[in-house]
C-alpha cells in the first residue's frame, strides 16, 4: 500500500484551474520530486495536501485512509503526520529559533518543555544551527532561515515532509547547505515530496520524479528515467531546456 | 513686559486660578485619556471583528464597517453635538464631560480600529499559513504569533493619534466643557490679557503633548529593532 496517495485531485485559484487531476503515489521512505514549468500546480499540490488549499475534486490517502479535509480533527491529525517547508521562509519572526521549534510540540502537543527543548537541540544540531538557538530569524540568513524552518517542521515527527520550493528564494551560495539538510533526510523512513528546479539535486536524490504541465502530471518515471530517456515530448523539452542553461 | 502686563501675571499666579487651570487640564486629560484607552480596547474589538470570516459574522462586520466609517467622515465637533442630543434622550443626568468623553470614546474607536486592523493586516499571511499548517488554532494563531508582530506597526501611529487627539477635545469648549481650551476664554472674561490666558493654556497643552510626543517617537525607536527582516 503507497505511503501517500492523490487520486484525481483538481483544485482552483481564483477560479482559474490550476489542478486538473492530478494522481500518484509514493512509498514509505520515497524521495519524489515534482518538476515541471512555473504554475504547473507544484506548489498547489502541496497546499491542498496540508490542507490550506481546498481541492475540489479528488481523493487524498495517507497510508490507505482517506483524508476528510472538511473534517477539523481529522485534517488536525493529518498535519500531526505531515509537515511543510515553505519557499519563503516562514519563521515566525516574534520568537527565536528554539521558540519557533518547541511551539508545535508545546503549544499544540503538550509536549513538556524541557523535553520539547532538547528535541529542538538535537534538530538543530541535526541542521547544524544548534549555537543559533537564540537568535532570532532576521538574525540569520535566508539559508539558516530555511533550515530552522526544516527543524521546526521536523519537531512533530512527521512521517511525510512536503518542500516546496525550499531553496528558491535564496542567495546561489546559500543553496548547498539547505540541499545538504535535506540529503540528510533521505532514506531516513520519511516520507518526502519536494517541489525543486534544482535539477540535479532532484536526480541525485529522488526515488522518483512526477513531471506535471498545466495541472496534470504529463510523466512519471525513475530519475534517469526522465532525464535520460523521457517518453514525452513536453518533458524532453523542458528538461532540455533546464540543462540546457 | 508692559507694566500692566506685569502686574496681571501676579495676579494670574494665584492659587485659585491655578487650581482653576489644573481642573481644566484633568478635562482635558481625561477625555484624551479616557476616549483613548476606551476607543482602543473597542477600536481593538472592531478590527478583530472585521478580519473574521464567519458568515455568521457578517451582519456584524457590516454594522462595525458602518460605525468605523460613519465616525471617522465625521467632523468630531458633530460628533460632540450628536453626542449631546443622543444622551439628552438616552441619560440625562449625564455631565457635559461625561458627554464629550462618550463622543472622544466614538471618535478613538472608529480611528484606532483603523490602527489596529492595519497592524493586524501587515502580518504576512504566510505567518498564518506557517501557524495553521503546524496545527496552531486560530486563537493560537492570533495571540502568539500575528499579535505579537503587530505591536510594532500599531503602537507608534496609536500614539501619534493619541498626541493629535488631545488638541481635538478642544472642541469639547463648544459643549460648555470647562476644559483647558475654554478656561482660557473664561480667564479673558475674568479681565487677564488674551496673551496671558492663552499663554497658559498653550503651556499646558505643550506640557501634556510634549511628553506623549516623545513618548510616541521613543516607542518607534523601542519597536523598529524587530522591523529587520
Amino acid at each position: 500500500m503507497p505511503h501517500l496517495s492523490v487520486r484525481d485531485v483538481c483544485a482552483s485559484y481564483g477560479g482559474e484551474p490550476v489542478l486538473r487531476g492530478v494522481t500518484l503515489e509514493a512509498d514509505r521512505g520515497e524521495v519524489v520530486s515534482l518538476i515541471g514549468p512555473s504554475g504547473s500546480g507544484k506548489s498547489t499540490l502541496l497546499r491542498v495536501l496540508i490542507g490550506l488549499t481546498r481541492a475540489t475534486a479528488g481523493e487524498v490517502q495517507v497510508a490507505g485512509e482517506a483524508i476528510d479535509y472538511g473534517h477539523k480533527a481529522k485534517l488536525r491529525a493529518l498535519r500531526r503526520r505531515m509537515a511543510i517547508v515553505f519557499q519563503q521562509y516562514n519563521l515566525f519572526q516574534n520568537m527565536t529559533v528554539l521558540q519557533n521549534v518547541t511551539l508545535a510540540p508545546v503549544k499544540v502537543h503538550g509536549v513538556a518543555r524541557a523535553e520539547a527543548d532538547a528535541r529542538a537541540f538535537a534538530l538543530l544540531d541535526k541542521v547544524g544551527l544548534a549555537e543559533k538557538a537564540s537568535a532570532y530569524p532576521a538574525e540569520l540568513s535566508g539559508g539558516q532561515q530555511q533550515r530552522v524552518a526544516i527543524a521546526r517542521a521536523l519537531a512533530c515527527d512527521p512521517e511525510i515532509l512536503l518542500l516546496d520550493e525550499v531553496t528558491s528564494a535564496l542567495d546561489p551560495e546559500r543553496v548547498g547547505e539547505v540541499l545538504d539538510t535535506v540529503r540528510t533526510l533521505a532514506g531516513g523512513g520519511i516520507t518526502l515530496l519536494l517541489v525543486s528546479h534544482e535539477m540535479g539535486f532532484v536526480r541525485e536524490i529522488s526515488t522518483r520524479v512526477v513531471m506535471m504541465d498545466q495541472g496534470r502530471v504529463v510523466e512519471e518515471g525513475s530519475p534517469d528515467g526522465i532525464f535520460l530517456s523521457p517518453q514525452q515530448d513536453r518533458t524532453r523539452s523542458f528538461v532540455g531546456s533546464i540543462i540546457r542553461h | 513686559m508692559p507694566p500692566d502686563l506685569s502686574g496681571q501675571l501676579a495676579a494670574l499666579l494665584t492659587w485659585s486660578n491655578a487650581e482653576f487651570l489644573v481642573g481644566a487640564l484633568a478635562r482635558t486629560l481625561a477625555m484624551t485619556v479616557i476616549g483613548c484607552s476606551l476607543g482602543f480596547a473597542a477600536g481593538f474589538a472592531i478590527a478583530v471583528l472585521r478580519r473574521t470570516r464567519a458568515a455568521w459574522l457578517a451582519p456584524a462586520r457590516w454594522a462595525a464597517l458602518l460605525f468605523v466609517e460613519t465616525f471617522r467622515r465625521v467632523p468630531f465637533l458633530v460628533t460632540l453635538i450628536l453626542a449631546l442630543f443622543a444622551t439628552q434622550q438616552i441619560a440625562p443626568e449625564l455631565s457635559l464631560l461625561g458627554i464629550a468623553t462618550v463622543a472622544a470614546t466614538l471618535a478613538a474607536t472608529a480611528y484606532l480600529s483603523e490602527i489596529v486592523g492595519a497592524g493586524l493586516g501587515a502580518v504576512p499571511d504566510l505567518q498564518r499559513e506557517g501557524a495553521e499548517a503546524l496545527n496552531l488554532s486560530a486563537w493560537q494563531t492570533f495571540w502568539l504569533v500575528v499579535l505579537p508582530q503587530s505591536w510594532r506597526v500599531i503602537l507608534p501611529p496609536a500614539a501619534a493619534f493619541m498626541v493629535m487627539f488631545v488638541k481635538d477635545t478642544s472642541l469639547a469648549s463648544h459643549l460648555g466643557v470647562v476644559e483647558l481650551t475654554f478656561s482660557g476664554k473664561i480667564l479673558i472674561n475674568r479681565g487677564f490679557s488674551p496673551v496671558l490666558g492663552f499663554g497658559a493654556v498653550l503651556i499646558l497643552y505643550f506640557l501634556i503633548s510634549w511628553p506623549l510626543g516623545r513618548l510616541a517617537a521613543r516607542l518607534e525607536t523601542i519597536l523598529a529593532p524587530s522591523q529587520r527582516s
